[in-house]
């Protein structure tokens, strides 16, 4: 495609406009699949909860995000006069434009990426980790006592689990020998012959578990949603925002929630690849499965979401840094370990 | 290469910029802000120079972890704008020194890099051409540099050991929980079921 758009538009401008279609096709759908996948999240939790859930607006309630979003973007935006209003305002900015930067090194099928950069998952890390910055300073710039909390919380919770999500991501690049998302996927063909993924490699599989867990604390999901604990804090950070402040808090959580997911199918469990190794479900188009595979992981996360009460936040502490950071660092040393003596030369 | 030249300029002006916004902001949230972005386009600056790996790390360790337990700290402060201004005479020739120090290190840097560049065989681990740099960084921080590539790791982490000690206070009074002792614990253990008669106290 980049190539049809220069051979008309001249190298740079060509590279432009194709590279600005391209982002496009990433961006659009994604927002599309955020409105879908509010809908299914609220369906799955009131069919655990026995309820209809949104059932009114277009057929099965379909329309119900739409309606939803068309009713905050009427709404009137009100900034607190107290408030630090630059930060206020940019800070649900920073949250949304976070949330969709990563998607740029995302692999959706063999060579259908967006930039095949050689640090992806660095990359990856790197703006996971700025999404906090939302949090924090909607919490600071609020200028209100429960917005603040939130704000203390998110930031030791961030940085909590992404110490460990950072040990797994080592044991997988280990593994696969790659920053590269696509290398990491295409790495984790033919286990036993016949199975794609690595969460299929008994060593791998625990920082498959340990990794789903931090994500869902790293997104700030339930049960580790203290950061808008709505018996505790109101809703948290978002407490001052109105209409489309608030909107885009919502849209940039949702679509890390999707990334998550789709880092889980990624990282372990073989990507666009199909589950087993057999040639007849290679017909079926990778990113097909990749879609698959993070719906069955975001079906998990509403799952979680219905069923598991929240933690407190001592628990939440210590599960992060007195079982997750142990339990990585304990997988590293031994991935590290095992590769030495089977693939690096026997220990040398 | 013109848009390399551009996004070059951009990025360092904005680091400049953000430089100089961060000693300028009244408040000190601010300027950890600032200094966020400072990061931010400094890490851009790497990308320039083609040092993918280090910008990464940049962004990943700075801006992600250490910016924030910043902006933890700042946002906690109970600021003073008086107080801060109060002791400007005092602080000066200290302040004064510092800058000093800097702007001989700034002019010392400026003539050694006008003296020439360090040609490739002169330098002491040539870039290998055609590796990631993250594979670079690896293969010469992992054989030539390992003794001190350890020994930093062994500083760190006697100043990390030092950290929790010096931190470290056991507090009396404080009913710390045990979780393994509490999902042993099995109704036998705290409920009892007695026939109490009429009239007289519990027995606890």
């Amino acid at each position: 495609m980049t190539e049809f758009f220069q051979t008309y538009l001249g190298t740079g401008f060509g590279w432009f406009v194709a590279n600005l279609i391209l982002i496009l096709l990433i961006a659009l759908p994604l927002m599309l699949a955020v409105a879908m996948i509010i809908y299914a999240d609220r369906k799955i939790w009131a069919a655990i909860a026995l309820r209809r859930g949104p059932n009114v607006v277009g057929p099965f309630g379909l329309l119900q995000s739409f309606a939803d979003g068309l009713k905050v973007f009427l709404q009137e935006t009100i900034i607190p006069s107290a408030a630090n209003k630059g930060l206020f305002i940019l800070a649900p900015i920073i949250t949304f434009t976070v949330a969709l930067l990563a998607w740029a090194v995302v692999p959706f099928d063999a060579g259908m990426v967006l930039a095949d950069i050689n640090v992806g998952l660095l990359y990856i890390l790197a703006i996971s980790s700025l999404g906090v910055y939302g949090v924090v300073i909607s919490g600071w710039a609020s200028n209100s006592k429960y917005p603040f909390f939130s704000a203390m919380r998110a930031s030791a919770q961030m940085i909590s689990y992404e110490v460990s999500i950072g040990f797994v991501l080592i044991s997988v690049v280990l593994w696969s020998g790659s920053f590269n998302l696509s290398t990491i996927v295409e790495t984790q063909r033919g286990y036993y012959g016949f199975l794609n993924g690595h969460g299929f490699n008994p060593l791998l599989f625990p920082m498959a578990v340990v990794f789903l867990i931090s994500s869902m604390a790293e997104t700030a999901r339930a049960p580790f949603d203290l950061t808008e604990a709505e018996s505790e804090l109101v809703a948290g950070y978002q407490t001052e925002y109105s209409s489309m402040s608030f909107a885009l808090f919502w849209l940039g959580e949702y679509a890390n929630v999707i990334l998550m997911c789709l880092l889980n199918a990624l990282l372990f469990w073989g990507g666009y690849l199909p589950p087993v190794d057999w040639a007849p479900l290679y017909y079926v188009p990778g990113i097909i499965w990749l879609l698959v595979k993070t719906f069955v992981f975001f079906f998990i996360f509403s799952w979680v979401k219905a069923t598991v009460p929240r933690f407190r936040y001592d628990q939440l502490m210590r599960l992060g840094w007195k079982v997750f950071l142990p339990l990585s660092l304990f997988f590293v040393f031994l991935v590290s370990g095992f590769l030495m003596l089977t693939r690096y030369g026997g220990g040398a | 290469m013109t848009v390399q030249v551009l996004a070059f300029y951009l990025f360092a002006s904005i680091v400049v910029a953000s430089a100089v916004m961060v000693i300028l902001a009244r408040n000190p949230v601010h300027s950890v802000l600032w200094l966020i972005l400072a990061f931010f386009n400094a890490a851009g600056l790497m990308v320039l120079l083609g040092a993918e790996f280090v910008a990464m790390l940049l962004v990943i360790v700075y801006v992600g972890a250490v910016a924030v337990l910043f902006l933890f700290v700042v946002m906690m402060l109970d600021i003073d704008f008086a107080e801060l201004r109060a002791g400007f005479v005092s602080y000066f020739p200290l302040g004064g020194a510092i800058a000093l120090i800097l702007l001989v290190e700034l002019v010392l840097g400026i003539a050694i890099w006008q003296a020439g560049e360090i040609t490739l065989a002169q330098r002491v681990a040539p870039t290998p051409e055609d590796v990631p740099n993250i594979e670079a960084i690896g293969q010469i921080l992992y054989s030539r540099y390992i003794f001190l590539f350890e020994a930093a790791g062994l500083i760190l982490l006697v100043a990390m050991i030092g950290a929790i000690v010096l931190t470290h206070r056991a507090r009396g009074g404080v009913r710390s929980q045990d979780i393994g002792k509490q999902v042993r614990r099995r109704p036998q253990d705290a409920v009892r079921n007695i026939d109490q008669p009429v009239g007289k106290g519990v027995e606890l």
